[in-house]
């Protein structure tokens, strides 16, 4: 099938993307830097074209309330924010999760804590893998690197998003949401007429009717639960793993970079190279699952491994555990929406660790 | 399951004049002796009978003491976080919008933690059931004060009474939501005498019918008990409930169609 | 000249012993028994039947559903 080529921001392709997914539905709320998804929604008008809902909701609570409304009737819907929106909607996150509803949440992260600052970061990993709401679930996280991947994981993140009925999160910066480049859009994809059979949309006669709900008060029935959860994200932990190499079959210094970051270690990896020391790179596309296997697996032919994030350090802790001490494992990032520069990350290699 | 009768000659099917709906389960009310609760969904649970509406049905039930509605009424529902029951709706009418669709919520629910998700869906006009069930404290949790709590009233986080210069006023979330060109039809109204139990059927009837108009959000109010928060008994609840909580909040129409067209 | 007479059947176990129905009942045909049922409560029962004009109230108000109403002219 014919894809069409643009020019978009990546907030803007996110936004076309979900049209052409055949998306029901989306609630969101205005905050920096991902504005431009609702705004071009809005604009483009998909309820006279596909019928697609777009709302804007008095907050981002209400918006990922309403997520899990549509998700419960079977549809697909999504909503989108930056990192102090996605912090308020932590509450309905973990419902979804808890309920076992499909749906995707984009993440256009913005340097924190707090309401901190309108540039890019990656400081909200932990959030993002490590759960964010309470209780034993996990998203499936998606890290774009590139305009073209955030169109591309709209439409894999509400696939994962359905095959396990569980939340997906796209896991993006404050700089690929608002850099422009060239984007293939794939063609509209019709809206699903399917029903899943634990939905709720009315209960005819030939079915017992259906509650989408996250409460048990049996602690034998909330255990069996929580083992079912357990053994679901194993599953994807087993099958799910997506990332990317570069240069890594003769490294022999890693970096381990996603979104941004990865394309500045893309640039750090050349200039190491033109200075003859044999830098790889492996960019995660799944945090979670993360790609520890893998990395381990490197761990034995290297000789240290640079984590490189814009935070204090979150995603080099899932480094560290891949690792498990068979090599040296450090951080390198700057914080308050500062971009890491190629030079800084070389500098940062050769010191701390080639030279440490 | 056993069974105490009057003039046993009479019953036989033909002579049946009341029966409970197979609409409410089997499920045993998990409320309190005498709590309006379980006459509110049996009355919602008659209409979607009566009306057909059963395959058409979906319901968002709170959390506070009706958090398992979904153990009583035999309709597809969604259990919603606490206060954010008009949110979930909102989407439910948005992609289902043949359906009818209601939310059912207490007054921590609707008047506390989700008063801006109440408003908003209202000021939306979302073409939506909002029940609210207001008995002026917080059930579940162990009788705590609610926004709806008269002053003076005693609860647990007000064991002196309500001081309204520390703890606020009573909200009359109904009147509030009344003035919202999105809301169509709302209404206040009891079931604790048959009386009143029949206006509110009829009030939920009109809804209804209403949501099929699609011109906007019904709201109904029911002004009930809760014996257990009160610390009384059933019956002294209702007379509690007719002298103090009725001339604060008084039952009838607020905002109808007939008026809204003039 | 026909009379109507009611009569009324009452789920003993799910009654909760509220009284709600004793108080709406305009005829004085229900009491609570002094019996306890399996879950402690004084049920309510129509202890004057021949009393019962069928009219439903008590039916109506019981929040738990437990009476079912059947009348006939007589």
């Amino acid at each position: 099938m014919e894809k069409e080529l643009r020019l978009m921001k990546g907030n803007e392709a996110v936004a076309e993307a979900a049209i052409r997914a055949g998306t029901d539905g989306y609630f969101g709320y205005p905050i920096t830097p991902q504005t431009e998804i609702i705004e071009y929604l809005m604009e483009a008008k998909p309820w006279e074209t596909t019928g697609m809902i777009v709302l804007q909701a008095e907050s981002e609570i209400a918006a990922i309330n309403m997520v899990y409304g549509g998700a419960g009737c079977g549809k697909k819907v999504m909503t989108t924010s930056s990192s102090p929106g996605i912090s308020l909607k932590q509450e309905g996150i973990t419902y979804i999760a808890g309920a076992e509803l499909p749906c995707l949440i984009v993440n256009v992260v913005r340097g924190g804590p707090g309401l901190g600052t309108i540039q890019p970061a990656q400081s909200d990993y932990f959030q993002s893998t490590k759960g964010g709401g309470h209780g034993d679930y996990h998203l499936i996280v998606l890290a774009p690197a590139s305009v073209q991947e955030m169109a591309d994981f709209v439409g894999l993140g509400f696939d994962l998003a359905f095959k396990y009925r569980n939340p997906v999160l796209m896991l993006s910066d404050g700089a690929i949401g608002q850099m422009m480049e060239k984007v293939y859009l794939s063609p509209q994809k019709e809206r699903s007429k399917v029903v899943p059979e634990w939905a709720t949309t009315g209960k005819p006669p030939t079915r017992e009717r259906n509650i989408i709900t996250s409460l048990e008060l049996d602690p034998n029935a909330q255990e069996r639960f929580n083992q079912k959860l357990v053994a679901k994200y194993n599953e994807i932990r087993e099958k799910e793993v997506r990332y990317e190499e570069l240069q890594c079959e003769d490294a022999e210094y890693l970096m381990v970079a996603y979104g941004t970051s990865a394309r500045v270690c893309q640039k750090a990896m050349q200039l190491l190279r033109e200075q003859g020391i044999k830098a790889g790179l492996l960019r995660p596309i799944t945090l979670f699952p993360f790609p520890s296997k893998r990395i381990n697996e490197l761990a034995d032919k290297v000789k240290g491994i640079l984590s490189v994030e814009m935070s204090a350090g979150q995603m080099v802790e899932d480094v560290l555990l891949s690792v498990n001490g068979k090599v040296t494992v450090k951080h390198f990032g700057r914080m308050g929406g500062i971009v890491t520069t190629p030079e800084e990350v070389v500098d940062n290699l050769k010191s701390n660790i080639i030279g440490g | 399951m056993a069974e105490v009768t009057g003039i046993k000659e009479i019953i036989k099917p033909e002579n049946l004049v009341y029966k409970k709906t197979k609409i409410m389960t089997d499920n045993i009310l998990s409320y309190c002796p005498g709590c309006g609760h379980g006459t509110a969904h049996r009355i919602l649970a008659e209409i979607i009978d009566e009306e057909g509406l059963q395959s058409d049905t979906i319901g968002v039930s709170p959390v506070g003491c009706s958090v398992f509605l979904y153990h009583y009424l035999d309709v597809d529902i969604q259990e919603a976080a606490h206060g954010r029951a008009p949110a979930v709706a909102t989407a439910i009418k948005r992609l289902l919008p043949d359906k009818f669709v209601f939310t059912y919520q207490g007054d921590g629910d609707l008047a506390a933690i989700g008063t801006a998700e109440t408003i908003h869906a209202c000021n939306r006009g979302e073409n939506i059931l909002i029940i609210f069930i207001n008995n002026g404290i917080y059930g579940m949790t162990g009788g705590q004060m609610a926004p709806t709590t008269l002053a003076g009233m005693k609860s647990s986080t007000s064991p002196y009474g309500r001081d309204v210069k520390i703890m606020g006023y009573p909200l009359k979330m109904t009147d509030i939501v009344a003035t919202l060109p999105g809301t169509y039809y709302v209404t206040r109204q009891s079931v604790h005498t048959p009386a009143n139990v029949k206006k509110t059927k009829k009030a939920m009837r009109k809804a209804v019918q209403y949501q099929k108009l699609n011109k906007g959000t019904c709201f109904i109010e029911i002004v009930s008990n809760c014996p257990s928060g009160w610390k009384m008994t059933p019956t002294q609840s209702n007379k509690w409930m007719e002298e103090n909580m009725f001339p604060f909040f008084p039952l009838g129409d607020l905002k109808t169609p007939e008026e809204k067209s003039v | 000249m026909a009379k109507i007479r009611g009569s009324i059947v009452v789920s003993i176990d799910k009654c909760k012993g509220c009284e709600v129905c004793m108080v709406s009942c305009p005829t004085g045909t229900i009491a609570m028994a002094k019996e306890v049922n399996s879950k402690g409560y004084n049920y309510a029962f129509p202890a004057n039947p021949e009393l019962c004009i069928g009219c439903a109230n008590c039916a109506m108000v019981c929040p738990d559903g437990v009476i079912t109403v059947y009348k006939t002219k007589i």
